[in-house]
């Protein structure tokens, strides 16, 4: 028993560099910005068509900034920048910092390492909201949302509720319940869904793509739309810092510290199943990115929410334009394809390297 | 200080038909220690937790009063009641890797800016109270890697960073070793005296109790039987009744 408590403790020795940077939040901050800038200026740099990078910052200089640079530039190529590449690398940020955040907020609301942005049905009520809309004849397109995106969303909307109201029954629930009727409701929109594609015959393949995530239909409208409910979402859910601190220990010992935990847990379901509908009706289910980035950044930054929420953000954004980069590098391969890829085996990698376990 | 820490009015608790705890009534002057005593299910921890207020959110129906420096527990808001109240549990789960000094910030959460955070006076209580309870070559350890009685002081210390005038414990010393029992006691007692801090524990440890604790309160399902010196409480005929043990079983240190 010994020798193994001493090899745990020497499994969780950090290395001196990741030490300070823990200390160093804003550094974390400032590093994942810069992250984010390099992917986001290589995003609507690379592609299909080759347009150098020269071009592609002037472009977005003289457009965006306003900078006086003389057009060298063939008009195809704005528009591949402006109109094809930079809403998609948008998109891509706003939907990963919104399931980073809803997944740092879940993990710590429900107190368990496993929880994702999906785990209350999110994914299965916006899935089955998908199929049922290339089924229904009626297709209609309003600022680059479709009949799928609407359905996603409220479906995704739809089952949170009928979870918070389910396991609500008898006063305030315990979190346990909580997680098990987001579970059943799951299952059963699940097998919802399979009858669905069953049924969907043709359109399977497209609910198919679907299901695996991507970005590129992304198109300034969706933007528009999209990322205003993400950023009012993400705000309620920065707010939450203190609270999310004070439920470390659990919404018993949260109370004592002054949270009103009912009205909370209320307040952060409510947000963080809002920036998930929304990513979820943009981009499909793409998984890792609400489970993984929270847990790296809580690795090197600590628990203190006061950090985890805004790094997990910031870090989220970059992970998901990078892993969109690679999704179109050879040919366009669904992206949530690539986070699974990248995300599960670096995810083992480190969950190997810090075998310290969680106490449920 | 002048008044009354915490006193209790005739408190009934009704969970459904059942009553967990039944009218009663006691005073604590500020800087009083006492010990709630009782066989398993007496009421003692449902008395606390309605002293703390997290019993407002549960299903318990509440009679009576309960009243923290002279006022009724329900004038004050919850942030104000947990800059007066700390609850020290017997147990604490942690789900997520945290630290020594992380933990014992938590007890600043009732202090700090909602929205800004902790300023130089919390992170200054949360070194003060880490070198009070003598946890300072902890700091930087993984909780989850302490003892189950280097834990137990993690969270008193966080209690004390809490800066509470009262300070309630559910069974504090539950699972610990000798040493580990008395570290916690000699704390207790130590902030009683200096701080004038006001301490309530439930205990199980009825001689440990008595060592410790000038004043007894023995509970029987949910009844208050009697309350002073241990002297006066722990007599051979109230233990056989309550606890339905033979007396000279039970060692009661003077």
């Amino acid at each position: 028993m010994t020798t193994d408590v001493a090899t745990r403790r020497l499994a969780r020795a950090q290395p001196a560099w990741l030490e300070r940077l823990r200390h160093r939040p804003l550094w974390l901050g400032a590093l994942g910005l810069a992250a984010l800038a390099v992917v986001a200026v290589a995003g609507v740099t690379l592609g299909g068509v080759a347009i150098a990078p020269a071009d592609t910052l002037a472009i977005l200089g003289r457009r965006l900034l306003g900078w006086p640079v003389a057009v060298t530039w063939p008009a195809s190529a704005e528009t591949i920048v402006l109109e094809l590449r930079l809403p998609r690398v948008l998109m891509a940020a706003g939907v990963g910092a919104a399931l980073s955040l809803a997944g740092v907020t879940l993990q710590g609301l429900l107190r368990n390492p496993l929880a994702d942005p999906y785990v209350l049905g999110t994914a299965s009520g916006a899935a089955l909201g998908a199929a049922v809309a290339l089924l229904v004849p009626v297709q209609f397109a309003l600022l680059g949302f479709g009949l799928m995106h609407l359905l996603a969303f409220a479906g995704a909307l739809g089952a949170v509720a009928v979870v918070y109201r389910v396991s609500r029954l008898g006063g305030l629930s315990s979190l346990t319940s909580v997680l098990l009727t987001g579970y059943a409701v799951g299952s059963l929109l699940a097998a919802g869904l399979a009858i669905t594609m069953y049924l969907s015959g043709q359109n399977l393949r497209q609910i198919f793509f679907y299901l695996l995530g991507s970005f590129s239909l992304a198109s300034w409208p969706q933007v528009a739309v999209g990322l205003p409910i993400i950023l009012l979402g993400s705000v309620v859910l920065l707010t939450r810092a203190r609270a999310l601190n004070a439920l470390l220990l659990g919404e018993e010992t949260a109370a004592h510290l002054g949270l009103d935990v009912r009205r909370e847990r209320l307040v952060m379901l409510a947000a963080a199943s809002l920036v998930t509908a929304a990513a979820v009706a943009m981009a499909g289910l793409i998984g890792f990115v609400g489970l993984v980035v929270p847990h790296l950044v809580r690795l090197v930054a600590g628990p203190n929410a006061r950090s985890l929420l805004p790094l997990s953000a910031i870090w989220g954004a970059a992970f998901l334009v990078l892993a969109d980069l690679v999704a179109r590098a050879p040919t366009e391969l669904p992206v949530g394809v690539i986070t699974g890829v990248i995300g599960a085996p670096f995810f083992l990698y480190v969950l190997r390297r810090y075998r310290g376990g969680y106490e449920l | 200080m002048s008044g009354v820490a915490l006193e209790l009015r005739s408190l009934t608790l009704d969970y459904g038909v059942r009553r967990a705890v039944d009218s009663v009534s006691a005073r604590l002057e500020p800087g009083a220690m006492a010990a709630l005593l009782g066989p398993n299910g007496a009421g003692k921890s449902t008395l606390l937790r309605a002293v703390s207020g997290a019993a407002a959110g549960s299903a318990a129906r509440r009679a009576g009063m309960v009243l923290i420096d002279d006022v009724p527990l329900e004038e004050y808001d919850r942030a104000e009641v947990a800059r007066r109240v700390a609850v020290v549990p017997g147990q604490t789960r942690v789900a997520f890797p945290l630290r020594v000094e992380e933990l014992v910030a938590l007890g600043r959460v009732p202090h700090e800016h909602p929205l800004l955070g902790p300023r130089a006076a919390d992170r200054a209580a949360v070194d003060a109270a880490i070198e009070r309870v003598g946890i300072t070559e902890l700091r930087g350890r993984d909780v989850r890697e302490l003892s189950l009685g280097e834990r137990q002081l993690t969270v008193l210390a966080m209690a004390v960073a809490q800066g509470p005038r009262l300070l309630l414990l559910d069974e504090p010393t539950v699972h610990l070793d000798l040493r580990h029992q008395v570290a916690v006691m000699e704390l207790l007692r130590d902030l009683a005296a200096r701080d004038g801090v006001t301490v309530l524990a439930v205990l199980h440890d009825v001689s440990l109790a008595s060592h410790f604790f000038g004043r007894l309160l023995l509970l029987d399902h949910g009844r208050l039987v009697a309350d002073g010196a241990p002297s006066e409480v722990l007599t051979p005929e109230r233990i056989r009744a309550v606890y339905g043990v033979d007396p000279a079983l039970v060692p009661i240190a003077g």
